[in-house]
């Protein structure tokens, strides 16, 4: 090959490369193992970890332990789904633009909203981009965002202001909710969105018809997050009058993983369509009439649209969105029904159980799904340990997530929960 | 399977398009059934203070073999790096190891929750700390973040560090500077962090136009935004003249580390000048590119911008153990959680098998194929910028445009009938007909010989039968497809009948 | 080919005068450059436009390119065939494929664009 191209040796090839800045010497790095060594170390990491899901975990608040069906990673780790690159080729790219299409049309169905894309990174910059959405539509400048919202969306949300693009203004907590009279207070004719979660982020369902008729009274925009395991049971915020629903799909058929790679879920209303950001896949058919699939509408995005496209997005999270899309069409209409009302039931049955202990106090009373908070009257800290210890993650202590929560224990029950299990853990938590 | 055979009638059973998911199996039929109720059933209604869901959502109703006969054929339609060489310029389709699937699916890291306590996830913190410190160490640069997603949300990170950069020394600034020969992100990205787009001229080696550059850098410039090596392949030789240019005027220098796989182990961004780089793990580091994602861009910046850092961030504490930190003057959080963490063990693994040395025998070999397709190629095809290329290099398809009205859409198209995934067309914007061929250390001899004998036989194809290539391609599963009648009537939902 | 009826501009749009009413579209050399039209997005009935500034884009499948008005005047009528219909431009640029209409309020804007003979030289020197 070197003959070829003209050169005696490689570092010819790096002539253009100046002295000043070629690097003189070897990284600094470890040589490399072969496979078996490879292995070796990385199971080693493994190993010194403690996963949630070989715990019995309660542990929800974004991220949650929902039983994955056995066909949804075999169908993930064919190499033509994992290797192959952005569909930009549509005709030899068809498995991946089919499922975008059919995953597309699940988000609507879960959500109610006329039209979705092929996903983006996460729950969190999923909402983020649907504020810089409404801004673009209603072409005005502030989001009002409920203080109830997941705290780290609300940092990323005020991270992206920063750029001057958005104003943030937050509505504060009250009674575990948000109320419609506080919300009124801060909408004005200078706001593109309200911006909500429901479920919020201590678990309760908010009054999104109300919060959605505040929005629209002063012309913004109605954004609600959704948790998509709950469709099945939960009425969806376009009944409420939703006009951008987004989330973290990670519940369907995506393991933990620490938090990512997550699945940015976002839909929206058919008028909005061209300011949706993203990439979206359409139907049309080929020069033989053979229907096919194809990115379309990709004058929004920013190969083509550059500095005035509708986000600089330039993924998705293809594989997640498989791994969804195969999740729901393993356990369909009947099975995600099954499933939330799994959820719901078993989460009611624990809350009433850790109250009836003596050990912890409900600040509220607001409905809930699958998720609640409670106040624990000893030290959070020390029981989460002592209970890691017993082989159970204890909820989450959202004092370590929001000072302001301290003291609050919010406990997640998804259906992989059992009533032995459950009963077990409040013995044992009421013995500390 | 999908019956092709044109003999057997059209209306034959089984014949023609593959049912969507929604079109498969009967409505009694499931798949996944989860274990009685253990505890008393709560009433939907009531619990959800009467929210309850009214109108099922319309899903799948499909048994375990109707999903494995679906996938199934929905990949079979899917070209991989596993099905042939995908020489896509500035996408680094290497091959994806499997050890890597492997090591990310491994309980101990698949089945963490992002709230666990500390202690017990000491080996992923280490991970993201081991991998954090290789990069820094490829890059030149000590600060690194594992947060963003993508290349673009490393692009937006770091600008809007640069942002509280300047706003902490009192002068916040307006505009960023792109060249014209920039990737689409580039300018997007300068949007959505607050700035305006200054955009400047390349030279007639493709390289940046110093006088250009000095005549637009003034002190309300907050950044440059440049590829190095460029999305022509080129490195560019000026570069330590460019970043002394624009921190002359206080601002600050940037790198869309896209092309880092010409350079790994040979040389560092940081030692450039470039006071933050994003790098693309599912290019350089072999993560894979998974249909559209996900991947993971960090972003890596010298000391001066390390208090800026996005966080929380995985850091080795004193006694040896891992923890989390934030740095004192944070620009808050990009994303939930910490970053891809299920990407992240891939580029680890691949970094603890390849090695330091491994790595710059990477780079090498990426470039030396380049070069070598390259010089196999120009004879054919314009190559508008002959110099030896790093990594890529664009060819130009005007003189097949010219001479026989075929234009480099045409050519790829054939190109899928050859087996081979085409390169990137039409960019960068400043090479009319651009052809940009990355062919990447993982392709053999024999797999680029393949490529050339391919183009060199479309080439010869289009003085011949010019219309044969305006009609491909003619083997895949679907022909060309009607692009404008998806941007025109979008169908972008299936609709139940039902629905309608 | 271009019609000699029309008044043209750099822009590649051309202009029906009609008292103080102006038709205006792009011209069938506009149209071939883009491609297949997709979209286009005009402004709404009432709308002040200035000559020189841009009042809509027009897209085809891989571009986006904006629309510059070539007089001054407020919007009368707009085409609303092209929202299902935008193929129009490219196979009947100067009839059907008509964008908006507009009331002139500087007549004397009309000398400074092209006649028809004047256009084709100015396609063929920018090819």
């Amino acid at each position: 090959m070197l003959s070829a191209v003209g050169v005696a040796t490689i570092d010819e090839l790096f002539d253009s490369v100046p002295e000043a800045v070629r690097l003189q010497r070897p990284l600094a790095l470890p040589d490399g193992l072969s496979e078996m060594q490879a292995a070796s170390e990385l199971r080693a990491l493994a190993d010194a970890n403690v996963p949630a899901g070989s715990m019995v975990s309660f542990a929800g608040a974004g991220c949650y332990d929902h039983y994955i069906p056995a066909v949804v990673d075999h169908v993930v780790r064919r190499p033509e789904f994992f290797t192959a690159y952005t569909p930009y080729q549509p005709e030899v790219s068809q498995g991946t633009l089919q499922n975008i299409y059919e995953f597309q049309t699940m988000i609507c169905e879960l959500t109610g909203m006329d039209v979705a894309n092929a996903s983006m990174y996460d729950g969190a910059t999923a909402f983020v981009e649907a504020g810089l959405m409404a801004s673009r539509v209603t072409r005005r400048h502030k989001v009002v965002v409920a203080g109830a919202v997941h705290p780290e969306w609300r940092v990323v949300l005020n991270t992206y202001a920063a750029s001057g693009n958005i104003e943030v203004v937050t509505c504060p907590v009250e009674d575990g909710l948000t109320a419609p009279a506080t919300l009124a207070l801060l909408v004005d004719d200078s706001t593109a969105a309200v911006l909500v979660a429901s479920p919020n982020f201590l678990g309760h369902l908010e009054d999104v018809a109300t919060l959605g008729e505040v929005a629209h009274a002063a012309g913004a925009l109605l954004v609600v997050a959704v948790n998509p395991i709950l469709a099945g049971v939960l009425e969806p915020p376009s009944v409420a009058g939703a006009d951008i629903v987004v989330g973290e799909g990670q519940p369907l058929g995506n393991t933990m993983s620490y938090g990512g790679p997550g699945l940015g879920f976002f839909a929206c209303r058919q008028a909005h369509l061209r300011q949706l950001p993203g990439r979206i896949v359409g139907r049309t058919v080929d020069v033989d009439g053979t229907p096919a699939f194809v990115l379309t509408m990709q004058t929004r995005e920013q190969h083509i649209r550059r500095e005035k496209a509708t986000s600089n997005i330039c993924s998705n999270h293809a594989l997640n969105a498989l791994a969804a899309a195969v999740y729901l069409s393993a356990v369909g209409t009947s099975g995600l029904e099954d499933v939330g009302r799994a959820c719901v039931s078993k989460a009611h049955y624990l809350r009433e159980a850790l109250l009836a202990t003596g050990l912890f106090e409900a600040p509220w009373s607001a409905p809930f799904a699958y998720e609640f908070a409670l106040r624990y009257t000893g030290d959070v800290a020390a029981m989460h340990a002592r209970m890691v210890e017993c082989g159970y993650l204890a909820g989450v202590d959202l004092g370590t997530i929001d000072p302001g929560l301290d003291g609050l224990v919010l406990f997640a029950v998804t259906e992989k929960r059992t009533k032995a299990q459950m009963d077990a853990f409040v013995l044992e938590v009421a013995s500390l | 399977m999908t019956i092709r055979d044109p003999r057997i009638p059209a209306d034959a059973p089984g014949r023609g398009p593959r049912a969507l998911i929604f079109e498969t199996g009967s409505p009694e039929s499931r798949c996944f059934e989860i274990t009685s109720l253990d505890v008393p059933e709560v009433s939907m209604d009531e619990a959800l203070a009467g929210h309850s869901r009214t109108t099922p959502p319309h899903l799948p109703h499909v048994t375990e073999g109707e999903i494995a006969r679906h996938y199934h054929h929905l990949a079979s339609m899917n070209f991989g790096v596993d099905t042939g060489s995908y020489p896509l310029g500035s996408c680094t389709m290497k091959y994806n190891p499997r050890l890597n699937e492997d090591a990310c699916r491994l309980e101990g890291f698949a089945g963490l929750h992002p709230y666990q306590p500390i202690e017990t996830v000491q080996g992923a913190l280490g991970l993201m700390v081991g991998l954090a410190e290789a990069l820094a160490e490829i890059s030149g640069l000590p600060g690194v973040t594992l947060q963003p997603a993508a290349g673009a949300h490393g692009e937006f990170s770091a600008l809007m560090m640069f942002r509280a950069y300047h706003t902490a020394q009192g002068d916040p600034r307006r505009r960023v500077i792109i060249p014209d020969a920039a990737h689409g992100t580039n300018p997007a990205t300068v949007a959505m962090a607050g700035y305006e787009v200054t955009t400047i001229p390349s030279d007639a080696q493709g390289a940046v136009d110093l006088d250009a550059l000095r005549a637009a850098l003034d002190t309300d410039v907050a950044a440059l935004m440049l590829t190095n090596p460029n999305t022509l392949g080129l490195f560019d030789p000026n570069i330590v003249a460019i970043t002394e240019a624009v921190h002359s005027v206080g601002a600050l220098a940037y790198c869309d580390g896209a092309n880092m796989n010409a350079i790994m182990g040979k040389a560092r961004p940081g030692d450039m000048g470039f006071d933050a780089l994003h790098i693309n793990l599912h290019k350089t580091f072999s993560t894979p590119h998974g249909g559209g994602g996900p991947g993971a861009g960090p972003v890596c910046v010298t000391a001066a911008l390390m208090p800026y850092l996005p966080g929380p961030l995985p850091v080795r504490l004193e006694d040896g153990s891992f923890g989390l930190g934030w740095t004192e003057r944070s620009i808050g959080r990009v994303r939930s959680a910490f970053g891809n963490f299920g990407v992240l063990v891939r580029a680890y693994a691949y970094v603890l098998a390849l090695g330091g040395d491994g790595l710059r025998a990477a780079s090498e070999q990426a470039v030396l194929s380049a070069n070598y397709l390259k010089e196999k190629l120009k004879g054919t095809y314009p190559l508008p910028y002959d110099r030896p290329c790093m990594h890529e290099f664009v060819l130009s398809g005007g003189l097949l445009r010219k001479e026989y009205g075929v234009h480099t859409l045409d050519v790829a198209k054939r190109l899928l009938d050859y087996g081979i995934h085409p390169p990137t067309i039409y960019f960068p914007l400043i090479v009319d007909e651009a052809i940009m061929f990355e062919p990447t250390e993982t392709e053999s001899l024999e797999d680029l010989d393949r490529m050339v004998a391919a183009m060199l036989a479309i080439a010869a194809e289009a003085a011949t039968d010019p219309d044969l290539l305006h009609g491909a391609p003619y083997d895949t599963p679907v022909r060309r497809l009607d692009e404008a009648r998806a941007a025109r009537q979008p169908d972008l939902r299936w609709q139940s009948p039902s629905a309608e | 080919m271009n019609p000699a009826d029309l008044r043209y501009d750099k822009e590649h749009e051309w202009v029906r005068v009609e008292g103080d009413t102006a038709t205006i579209g792009i011209s069938d050399f506009a149209q071939d450059q883009l491609g297949e039209v997709v979209y286009v997005d005009l402004p709404s009935v009432g709308d002040e436009l200035a000559a020189g500034e841009t009042f809509g884009e027009i897209e085809s499948v891989k571009s986006v390119s904006e629309l510059f008005a070539p007089l001054s005047g407020t919007i009368l009528e707009i085409n609303d065939e092209l929202g299902t219909s935008p193929e129009s431009i490219n196979s009947d640029p100067y009839g059907a494929g008509w964008m908006v209409k507009l009331t002139l309020s500087d007549a004397g804007q009309l000398e400074s664009l092209m006649s028809a003979d004047e256009y084709e030289s100015f396609v063929a020197n920018e090819a």
